[in-house]
């Protein structure tokens, strides 16, 4: 049968606009969404347009009736610690749910000990549990590689990973799976399960992010909590990013929210000390130099 | 004689896509779902075997629908039926309760008829399946 004579037949719909059809399932306000509020990452988040893009089409094939396949959306995200792989599965659990391929779009977030078990016969029924809550949804195993330990033949990981393999396969309709780590662990893991690499479709990589992009993100979170830093302030903590990237256990967006929760606390200390005379909302949200200035990192000491 | 009990049961066999659809509105609701079953069809039979817990936290009905397919392989002959529970103050009981599964031969009922004092009649009925001891009936 020809591609014309299909057409003939279906009669139903013969065109679509991707355009409107993006604008229409609300998936263009989630793009937008995910560029205005997550900072850097640009090949993560160009990869999601082209997954989004790629979803989108199919949907379209299959509204005109040519041949499509549900495409294979498990994924696996790899990155250093802090560089926004649950934020970003959560917001892909949201596309995925605008774009009609899992019903409900509700994440659920596990790792290697809600999945296996502590004694023989324990870890099926616990998997399948946290399967079944996931149906309809995404199931987002953090730290992933822990559910393989060669060093120990009788460690029940593997039935978990075998259960979770047969249900990617089986109910591939039904849920999402996003596998995410560390990049080299995630690299040896995936080869030493075969059969994961090849039913994961999407390896996304997250990059570190750059001091600028620290910043950015620093910033943004101050806003948030509606505190804003100096001009000598922001050269400070320029200088913090750039002395505690070099440092050991550097966990990029999430040093950097803890480095500012310190940041706090010595502004309030600092306003307790001074203590002169009543204070105004200017003085209880700016974060001055001298605050910044005394982390243990300048002074060569670590930070968490 | 094809077992009649709870809703749906005087159309065709739910397909597992309508069976989907009726938990999803179970679940919509706030009621807790579980799969029951049982080879003992007789109507006063209310407390049928579970299989597995009661799904109170599962928010897609594919996982019940999972769950009847489990209970298939392993009683695949025997009656198996979904119910939804309304935890809700005032209700405390079942709101909805389908036959999701049932055997190839279902052989009917029996009724017995007893003549008790001053010719009245007593009635009761029971299936020609328990006539063999449980697990062996289908």
């Amino acid at each position: 049968m020809t591609k014309d004579s299909i057409l003939e037949e279906k009669k139903i719909v013969n065109k679509i606009d991707l355009h409107a059809e993006l604008i229409e399932t609300g998936v263009e306000q989630v793009l937008i969404d995910l560029d205005k509020s997550l900072i850097g990452l640009e090949p993560v988040k160009t990869r999601i347009r082209e997954t989004a893009a790629l979803l989108l089409v199919e949907k379209a094939r299959e509204k005109l009736g040519l041949a499509h396949e549900t495409p294979t959306l498990h994924m696996s995200f790899s990155g250093n610690p802090g560089t926004g792989k649950t934020t970003v599965a959560l917001r892909m659990a949201e596309l995925l749910h605008k774009l009609g391929y899992v019903r409900k779009g509700h994440l659920v977030t596990v790792t290697r000990d809600d999945l296996v078990g502590q004694y023989i016969g324990h870890t099926a029924p616990k998997t399948k549990e946290v399967l079944k809550k996931a149906m309809g949804g995404v199931l987002f195993i953090d730290e992933a590689y822990y559910l393989y330990r060669p060093e120990n033949e009788r460690d029940y990981g593997q039935e978990a990973i075998e259960i979770l393999l047969q249900v990617m396969e089986n109910n591939r309709d039904d849920l999402v799976v996003i596998l995410a780590g560390y990049k080299n662990r995630m690299n040896t893991f995936f080869e030493s399960n075969p059969g994961f690499r090849s039913r994961i479709a999407h390896h996304i990589e997250f990059p570190d992010y750059s001091t600028s992009e620290l910043l950015d993100i620093g910033s943004a979170m101050l806003d948030q909590l509606n505190y804003c830093l100096t001009k000598s302030a922001k050269n400070a903590f320029t200088e913090y990013i750039n002395l505690r990237k070099e440092q050991p256990h550097f966990a990029n967006a999430r040093s950097i929210r803890n480095a500012l929760d310190r940041v706090r606390l010595r502004q309030a200390n600092r306003l307790f000390k001074e203590n002169d005379g009543p204070v105004d909302a200017e003085k209880l949200s700016t974060l001055e130099e001298v605050d910044i200035r005394e982390s243990r990192v300048f002074s060569g000491g670590i930070d968490n | 004689m094809k077992l009649r009990q709870g809703t749906f049961s005087f159309l065709p066999d739910l397909t597992d896509a309508e069976i989907h659809t009726q938990v999803q509105y179970c679940i919509d609701n706030g009621w807790a779902v579980s799969v029951e079953y049982t080879d003992d069809p007789h109507p006063r039979n209310t407390y049928w075997e579970m299989w597995g817990h009661p799904m109170f936290d599962n928010p897609d009905a594919a996982a019940v629908v999972f769950e009847v397919n489990e209970c298939r392989k392993q009683f695949g002959d025997y009656y198996i039926r979904v119910i939804a529970f309304d935890s809700s103050h005032g209700w405390e009981s079942i709101k909805l309760s389908f036959i999701v599964n049932r055997p190839k031969e279902e052989p009917g009922f029996h009724v017995s008829r007893e003549e008790v004092k001053g010719r009245s009649m007593r009635y009761s009925i029971k299936s020609y399946a328990t006539d063999k001891p449980e697990g062996r009936r289908y």
